[in-house]
């Protein structure tokens, strides 16, 4: 039993970090109906970028919690500039082309940034300074760290956070209506734009976050790191619903559990026959059974058509 | 227009004659071949391509490759190797196959279209495996310098060749360490590539061999970075050892996540994790665990401090992993091309099979299947941020009356270099013998997957 308890925890931090993420690809997607495929790299810039800063202020003898915080904004901020630049360079001038063409310039952004940070920082892996102090508890036989207990609390709080903005803030309806129709937003005297922008820089932010604390957590940054991270969080959306704010949550936290018990219990199950291994193909069997039962997602609304 | 492009010609005339003045106190022999100077040598370009991963988790150990093949190149240029009459200029063709064997087969094909006379590489045993078919039919001979997979070179190549014990030896070697170190049980993980798919299951026979209970197996990917749920499956069966196959960039991490979930039991893994990169991704999760690395440590080989001198002080950073295999590697190819007095494969192919290279790793010597003869096998552990050196097993005869031959100084070297080929003569037959065996016994393996396979496609 303390083992399914530890893969509950496993799954539980693995998918925070799933849901921070997603909801980038959630808000892009419930307001422009374009799917930002280069999100997984700002995350990864945002991790690259605060180990450059920690790493440069621990050694000017600063201390770790001064250190990482600084880190932590210059990252958000880092990432925001490169969220609102993104959308400016390669989406903008699109917008109203036919509906794969931003979809290419995504993923080729991608491999613009990947390459760009692959000659910053080099193919190296990359430490990410130890910020937080290593803390184990021990509950009914399960480990886990003060930085899991951090990152589920964090993910939890900003989730929250973007829930107040979107359903309590003029923004936030600024951004509800443009979802529903920007013409007529426009119309209304919402500049559109600026709420496209918004969303961007937002989901940067969040980006940015998860990305600072998926380094927390492994400790390992690598210029590749985004892409896989990027293609869980977006299944998690697809899962929860894409478009949908507490589907994106709801779609990464299931997912990070669905992996976490797939990967320890499938070989059991299967007497043998599968291994470890098939933990990816467990997830992704969970996905295509919700989506020929519910097409649009665990929490996703009926509407047309969107690529 | 006409006139126009005629007045262009002129003008790239003249500056073309302009630049063969700036050159006039240095002829190029390329140009001129048929000069009747003495000092115009023709030169004959050698072209070697060489393949790791540039991009992808293990471009670090890609880049450290190209080092050393680079260091290898520029100094057979510096040398002026003279082959068939004339002076070999080396070229590097290097290519990246992302460690991803589709890709790994894509450059291959690049590489003999190319006409490359020689390849040094791949990295993974995973690429080079499909590229090595593709090598066989041009007829170009290939050597990589870390590649351990048997089945490399089992496949009946001519043209395959490796400068590094294989995984069966390493398997091994690991495996009656493991037994040594009184473990009784262990959990194997692996990565599913060739390599770590190959190195895990020949540990688990010798572990079995040994008397090792296996208690988990569990499996992740090259790619992945999270190992917790593999991990607390681990922790229940608790296991005193746990065995990975597969690299440093897991690896590390792996031994970190571990400590995490309070598991006491040791690390241990094979050369993919016996790096600097270990160390520095595991942190202090690294201490006390043991790796091994095929051949012996460099410090304790002749050319190894030099080497290492040379490697540091010219790129700037310190030797990853395999940089002096893959250096070795192409010092055979330029030796056996020497010695067959001709670059073109069809030549010098039957003399790579004939090399008795002292190298910086090794002395290199290739069986009948094109594997290192004798390769020995050195077990380290992590102690204090560094690799500390603790034994070496098997193969070692050759090895250690060539470590004799370093302390006793040149005279006694020739002795003892002649008592190696003596020593090695004789080990020769029981290796052979062994090898036929294991190559019996995975053509078994081989049979009994092939019957599995077709009563599930029966089925």
């Amino acid at each position: 039993m303390d083992i399914f308890f530890q893969q509950i925890i496993n799954g539980l931090v693995q998918g925070s970090i799933y849901s921070l993420v997603a909801l980038g690809y959630t808000m892009v997607y419930g307001i422009m109906g374009l799917i930002n495929f280069a999100h997984g790299e700002v995350v990864m810039i945002g991790t690259l970028v605060t180990i450059t800063v920690a790493s440069l202020l621990i050694k000017a003898g600063l201390p770790l919690a001064v250190a990482g915080l600084a880190g932590l904004v210059a990252a958000v901020l880092v990432c925001m500039t490169l969220g609102w630049f993104l959308e400016r360079v390669a989406y903008r001038p699109l917008r109203n082309a036919p509906r794969l063409t931003p979809l290419i310039t995504a993923i080729g952004m991608s491999i613009v940034l990947q390459n760009v940070a692959m000659i910053v920082w080099g193919r190296n892996y990359l430490t990410f300074p130890a910020l937080l102090p290593k803390i184990n508890f021990e509950v009914a036989g399960a480990h886990f760290t003060a930085i899991q207990v951090m990152i589920v609390v964090v993910s939890g709080l900003t989730m929250a956070g973007l829930v107040l903005l979107v359903y309590r803030t003029k923004l936030g309806m600024a951004m509800r209506a443009t979802a529903q129709n920007p013409q007529v937003a426009n119309l209304m005297g919402v500049n559109s734009n600026r709420v496209i922008s918004a969303a961007f820089v937002i989901g940067s932010a969040l980006g940015a976050l998860a990305g600072v604390m998926v380094g927390t957590y492994y400790e390992i940054a690598h210029y590749q790191m985004g892409f896989m991270l990027g293609l869980k969080a977006f299944t998690a959306a697809v899962l929860g619903g894409i478009g949908n704010l507490a589907g994106a949550m709801a779609g990464g936290i299931l997912l990070g559990i669905i992996e976490a018990l797939g990967a320890g219990y499938i070989g059991d199950l299967s007497g043998g026959f599968l291994g470890s291994h098939y933990q990816d193909i467990f997830a992704f069997i969970v996905l295509i059974v919700v989506l020929m039962f519910k097409p649009s997602g665990l929490f996703g609304e009926k509407t047309g058509d969107r690529a | 227009m006409q006139a126009k492009l005629s007045a262009i010609a002129l003008s790239v005339a003249a500056v073309l004659a302009l630049g063969a003045c700036g050159k006039k106190e240095e002829p190029k022999p390329v140009a001129a071949p048929a000069a009747p100077a003495p000092v115009a040598k023709p030169v004959i370009v050698v072209k070697l391509g060489h393949v790791a991963p540039m991009t992808g988790p293990q471009a670090h150990l890609g880049k450290d490759n190209e080092y050393g093949a680079r260091l290898a190149v520029e100094e057979l240029n510096a040398q002026g190797l003279e082959i068939g009459g004339a002076t070999a200029k080396f070229e590097l063709l290097a290519e990246d196959d992302a460690a991803d064997p589709k890709q790994g087969a894509i450059v291959a094909q690049k590489l003999v279209d190319a006409k490359v006379q020689g390849v040094v590489g791949h990295l993974n045993s995973g690429t080079t495996i499909p590229a090595s078919k593709l090598y066989s039919d041009a007829g170009i001979p290939q050597i990589s310098g870390s590649a351990t997979n048997p089945k490399y070179t089992q496949q009946g190549f001519a043209t395959a060749f490796r400068v590094m014990a294989n995984d069966v030896q390493q398997g091994k070697a690991l495996g009656e360490f493991a037994a040594k170190q009184g473990f009784k049980t262990v959990a194997i993980v692996d990565d599913r590539t060739a390599y770590g798919q190959g190195l895990a299951d020949e540990f688990r026979k010798a572990a079995e061999a040994a008397g090792i209970k296996v208690v988990a197996t569990e499996y992740t990917n090259d790619k992945a970075t999270d190992f917790k749920a593999i991990l607390t499956k681990i922790k229940s069966k608790k296991p005193d050892l746990v065995f990975y196959g597969g690299m440093d960039a897991q690896g590390g991490p792996m031994a970190k996540q571990m400590k995490e979930l309070g598991i006491k039991a040791r690390f241990l893994g094979g050369d993919g994790v016996c790096t600097p990169e270990f160390i520095k991704l595991g942190g202090e999760a690294s201490e006390g665990n043991y790796c091994s690395l095929p051949g012996m440590p460099l410090e304790k080989l002749a050319k190894g401090p030099e080497f290492k001198d040379k490697f540091t002080k010219k790129f700037g950073t310190e030797i990853q992993l395999y940089a002096p295999y893959v250096y070795d590697a192409v010092m055979v190819m330029a030796d056996s091309m020497k010695r067959a007095n001709s670059v073109e494969p069809a030549r010098f192919l039957p003399e790579v099979g004939k090399t008795s290279y002292d190298g910086v790793t090794a002395l290199i010597q290739f069986d009948q299947f094109g594997d290192l003869k004798g390769g020995a096998i050195s077990v380290y552990q992590y102690k204090g941020g560094k690799l500390e050196y603790l034994e070496t097993l098997g193969g070692g005869v050759a090895e250690a009356v060539k470590e004799a031959a370093q302390a006793t100084g040149d005279a006694a070297k020739a002795v003892a270099s002649a008592a190696a080929d003596a020593t090695k003569d004789a080990v020769k037959a029981g290796t052979e013998a062994g090898k036929e065996a294991v190559k019996a016994g995975a053509e078994a393996v081989k049979e009994a997957a092939d019957a599995t396979k077709s009563a599930v496609e029966k089925k």
